[in-house]
């Protein structure tokens, strides 16, 4: 069975129906606030957001950036993996042929229109060889224009390091690579 | 000649604290003050050469944007009387400046009728927000401008009637004379004569000003911004100004009333230099105090309902306030002028004229109560939902 108690009822007593006492302790509490807040900053959970960052969860989906070889190249491979799964369709990939036979494809330019992107994260599950991340942890910046947005190969690498996985999907145990 | 020119400056000086500090700070002040009350940080962001001072340049931002800002006004709007209504409202609430007495010289006029002049002028302000309500056609802006008049009108009975407790002690109306007469010990002022009169005289300033948590005129949740919904750029901020110079006079005549206005305690004017500074410097730290009470009580209450606040007004300040100029009237005849029996005699019958009043609004509870839905209320309610 469940009890019910009726602790804010009808049942006011004269005095409080005044308002008189209600009031000053109302007014008890706001001005205890004001005077913590302006003396001490207490009870302020407020972030002044440029200057003051909350440090973002390690998973958090940021920005992307195209992973390197260790000679510097990019890694993708223009295998269109990511373009075809985005949601999004912001991805855009054209693909060249690579002098390298053993690497075939490389992205000669590879977009992300950041205006377009919902983060999902799904380019990066889809990648098979480490090429693209999401995991610098910032966010887009505010631009004049919807074109400041689309972000080009060079930047993308630019946000980019060097990645120790190995290339190709080939396992370390075959021998090769 | 040298009477315009010293009256001229007294205009330029008075002016220059109430528009030109008092206002535009109270805004910054309002909301700087909500931030800290509710645990935030508040405007600090404009800033002249990335020194911020808190957010005090904010005002000037503001006022930059609200005078170059587009005036939108409604096709189906009464042309004249639509530009007019914000110039009444905010006439109505700088003008009564003009006999307040800031110090022993700084008052612009020296009325006889002071008080009474406040009085006449600042009631004409519900006729900018009727107007303003009438003329924008929009029946929001129409149901704001209802509710302010009947509000306005309520309280402002209060208010005046409260305020005759104090005439009576002091015997007189004019401004200045009222100040003057509460020289000496602190138990002169008028706050220790009238307590009970100070409280309903609070009350209803507030209301008066048509600030939260009497803000029903505006309502923002129900009626949009009442009455003046269809103003836009700088005839917004004359009513915006309006209210809060409002809010100021009634704190300066509270000051006046009770808090012995720039009479220091215990120190006797005889024209020292440095006690008119002192005196204008004590008015305005006492007015400020009034209007920082005014302010957090906003943020302390939430809004009345219709019903509530016209309950509030007519069947317990009117009727308590009455009580007190009787009371008080009495006291006055009764007892020798100026002697320790008459203080005592006013405090205990503003003690009676409290407890008179909390005795009726608990007999009063079961039929009608203040504030609450009552039982018969909530069962009428209860079989209008079943039909
Ligand atoms: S995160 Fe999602 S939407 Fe953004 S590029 Fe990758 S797949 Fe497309
Ligand atoms: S899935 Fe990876 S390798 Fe394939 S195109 Fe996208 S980034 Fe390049």
């Amino acid at each position: 069975m469940i009890r019910v108690r009726e602790k804010y009822g009808d049942r006011m007593t004269a005095l409080e129906s005044s308002y008189l006492t209600e009031t000053l302790k109302g007014l008890s509490i706001t001005l205890r606030h004001f005077l913590e807040n302006t003396l001490t900053r207490k009870n302020t959970v407020t972030l002044n957001y440029p200057e003051e960052k909350k440090p973002y969860p390690e998973r958090f989906r940021g920005l992307h950036r195209l992973m390197k070889r260790d000679d510097g190249q990019v890694r993708c491979v223009a295998c269109m993996c990511c373009a075809t799964v985005c949601p999004a369709h912001c991805i855009k990939i054209e693909a060249g042929e690579h002098d390298d036979h053993r690497i075939e494809k490389f992205p000669i330019e590879f977009s992300i229109d950041w205006l377009r992107c919902v983060y999902c994260g799904l380019c990066v599950d889809a990648c098979p060889c480490d090429a693209i991340r999401m995991d610098t942890g910032e966010h887009p910046k505010p631009q004049i224009d919807r074109n400041g947005f689309l972000t080009t190969k060079i930047d993308l690498m630019k946000l980019g390091g060097p990645s120790v996985a190995v290339q190709g999907g080939v396992r370390p145990d075959n021998g090769e690579g | 000649m040298e009477l315009l020119l010293i009256s001229t400056l007294k205009v330029i000086l008075v002016f220059a604290i109430v528009l030109g500090a008092l206002s535009p700070l109270a805004g910054w002040a309002e909301r700087r003050q909500s931030a800290m009350i509710q645990d935030r940080v508040g405007p600090n962001r404009a800033s002249i050469g990335g020194f911020r001072a808190w957010g005090l340049f904010h005002p000037i931002a503001d006022v930059i944007k609200l005078m170059t800002k587009e005036d939108f006004v409604p096709a189906t709007r009464n042309r004249y009387l639509h530009t007019a209504a914000p110039m009444i409202a905010f006439w109505s609430a700088v003008v009564t400046f003009a006999v307040i007495p800031f110090g022993p010289w700084l008052q612009i006029a020296n009325l006889d009728i002071g008080v009474l002049f406040i009085f006449g002028i600042a009631s004409l302000g519900v006729y900018g927000a009727t107007i303003a309500g009438w003329a924008s056609n929009n029946k929001y802006s129409l149901l704001g401008a209802l509710r302010a008049s009947a509000m306005m009108l309520s309280y402002e009975v209060t208010l005046g009637l409260t305020v005759v407790g104090v005439l009576i002690c002091f015997s007189t109306v004019g401004a200045q004379e009222l100040v003057v007469a509460q020289a000496g010990p602190i138990w002169n002022w008028g706050i220790f004569k009238q307590p009970v009169a100070f409280v309903l005289f609070f009350v209803a300033a507030m209301a008066a000003t048509k600030r939260a948590p009497f803000d029903l005129p505006e309502g923002e949740s129900e009626i949009v911004a009442g009455y003046f919904l269809e103003y836009s750029g700088m005839k917004f901020v004359m009513f915006y100004m309006g209210e809060y110079i409002e809010m100021f006079l009634w704190s300066a005549l509270a000051t006046v009333l009770f808090f012995g206005g720039w009479q220091i305690p215990w120190v006797p004017f005889e024209g020292q230099t440095w006690y008119e500074f002192a005196g204008v410097a004590k008015f305005l730290a006492v007015l400020v105090a009034i209007a920082f009470l005014q302010m957090t009580v906003r943020w302390t209450l939430p809004r009345f309902r219709y019903d509530q606040v016209m309950d509030l007004g007519w069947k317990m300040l009117l009727p308590a306030s009455i009580g007190n100029v009787v009371v008080t009237a009495v006291v006055i005849i009764a007892t020798p002028a100026g002697g320790v029996l008459q203080r005592v005699a006013l405090l205990v019958g503003n003690a009676v004229v409290v407890l008179v009043a909390l005795a009726v609004a608990a007999a009063m509870k079961g039929e009608n109560k203040i504030g609450v839905t009552t039982e018969a209320l909530r069962t009428q309610r209860s079989e209008e939902a079943v039909h």
